[in-house]
C-alpha cells in the first residue's frame, strides 16, 4: 500500500499505476478524465504512468452546470 | 417589397469557431430534480449547445450510479463544459484542459472565472489572463463576462468565438437589466453575442433576441421552474419569436395614437 493525494484528500491505495487505480476504484471505462501531479493524463498513458508515494491525482468527470 | 421579400425569412444558423446550429437556445443541466427530468427539459427546448459543469468523483459511492453523459449524449449534442466555480484563471484553464481529456479533445469551452460566491459577478482581470492562455492553447473560448462594451470587445479581438454577457446575477432571474449596454456591444460585435445569465421567464429570453442576440444560455430559468419542461418549451418560442421580431424590424414608438381603421367612410 502507498499513500496518494486522490482528489485532494490522502488516500492508502494497492494500485501500482493510474489504470490499476481505476480499477480499484470500480471507476474503469468510465467517462472521466484524471491529472497527474498538475498535468492532464491523456488515457493512453494511464496504464504506464506508475504511481509513486504522494503522488497528487484527480479524478473528474461531467455533471449538471450551467 | 417584392414577392421574394415578402416570404417568411429564413433565418441563417448560429455560426461560430467553424460550428453551425439552428438552434439559438443554449441551456444548462443544473439544479434538476434528476437527470430524467434534466433530459426531457433539454430535449424539449431545443437546444444543440448543452453546458456541463467538471467535478470531482465522488470516490468509494456508487460507482454504478447514472452518468449525466448517459443523458445528455456527446454524440447528439455539443457539449459545453463551463469553468463555474473557478475564481482564478489557473483553476479555469486546468479545468478546460481536464474537460478537453474527458470529451477526446473537444476544444470548445465555456469560461467563466468568478469574482465572489454572492454575486457570482465575473472577474474580468482573471477572465483576460484565462481567455489568453486557452486560445493560445488552441481552445475555442465561449466567455462569460459582464456587460462592459469594452471588455466585450477585447475579449472578441483576443480570438474568443463568442462573446456571453450577463443580462443579470447568474440564478437571479432579474432580466436583462442593461439592455443599452447590451445594444452598444452588439453595435461592435463581429461575433456572436449570447446573453447569458439572468434570464427568469420567456418573455426575458424575447428581448435579449429582440435587441438582435444571437443566442441567450440559461439554466436556472428553466430548471427552477415549477414545471421546467413546460417552461423548455416557452423558452423555445421565446427565442424563435424574440429572433423573428428583431429580424421583422418593429415598428417606432410614438408617443401619441395612430389609428389602425381608416378615418374616412365612417358612418358619422
Amino acid at each position: 500500500m502507498i499513500e496518494i493525494h486522490l482528489n485532494g484528500e490522502p488516500k492508502q491505495v494497492k494500485a501500482a499505476s493510474i489504470s490499476e487505480l481505476l480499477d480499484e476504484l470500480g471507476l474503469a471505462g468510465k467517462r472521466l478524465a484524471v491529472e497527474y501531479n498538475l498535468e492532464i493524463l491523456p488515457k493512453s498513458e494511464h496504464q504506464e504512468t506508475r504511481l509513486q508515494p504522494q503522488d497528487k491525482v484527480e479524478i473528474v468527470h461531467a455533471i449538471g452546470g450551467g | 417589397m417584392s414577392e421574394k421579400e415578402n416570404q417568411l425569412l429564413v433565418d441563417k444558423p448560429l455560426e461560430f469557431g467553424g460550428l453551425s446550429f439552428k438552434s439559438r437556445l443554449l441551456v444548462g443541466t443544473g439544479k434538476y430534480k434528476d437527470l430524467e427530468e434534466t433530459g426531457a427539459a433539454i430535449e424539449t427546448s431545443g437546444a444543440e449547445i448543452v453546458t456541463v459543469a467538471i467535478r470531482r468523483t465522488n470516490i468509494g459511492q456508487n460507482p454504478d450510479e447514472p452518468n449525466l453523459l448517459d443523458v445528455i449524449s456527446p454524440e447528439k449534442y455539443t457539449l459545453l463544459p463551463n469553468t463555474a466555480g473557478c475564481f482564478n484563471a489557473k483553476d479555469a484553464v486546468r479545468t478546460c484542459k481536464l474537460a478537453r481529456e474527458l470529451l477526446d479533445g473537444h476544444d470548445l469551452v465555456k469560461l467563466e472565472v468568478l469574482g465572489d460566491q454572492k454575486t457570482l459577478y465575473p472577474n474580468i482581470t482573471e477572465t483576460l489572463v484565462a481567455a489568453r492562455e486557452l486560445i493560445d492553447d488552441g481552445f475555442k473560448v465561449m466567455v462569460y463576462t459582464s456587460d462592459d462594451p469594452i471588455v466585450a470587445k477585447e475579449l472578441e479581438d483576443m480570438g474568443c468565438v463568442a462573446v456571453m454577457p450577463l443580462g443579470s446575477l447568474i440564478g437571479s432571474g432579474m432580466g436583462i437589466c442593461n439592455p443599452y449596454n447590451i445594444r452598444i456591444i452588439l453595435e461592435n460585435a463581429n461575433v456572436p453575442i449570447i446573453v447569458d445569465a439572468g434570464v427568469g421567464t420567456a418573455s426575458d429570453a424575447a428581448i435579449a433576441m429582440e435587441l438582435g442576440c444571437d443566442g441567450v444560455l440559461m439554466n436556472t430559468a428553466i430548471a427552477a421552474a415549477n414545471n421546467p419542461v413546460l417552461m423548455a418549451s416557452a423558452m423555445k418560442k421565446a427565442i424563435e419569436a424574440g429572433r423573428e421580431a428583431c429580424l421583422a424590424g418593429r415598428m417606432p414608438r410614438k408617443l401619441y395614437a395612430s389609428a389602425s381603421s381608416p378615418i374616412g367612410g365612417t358612418i358619422i
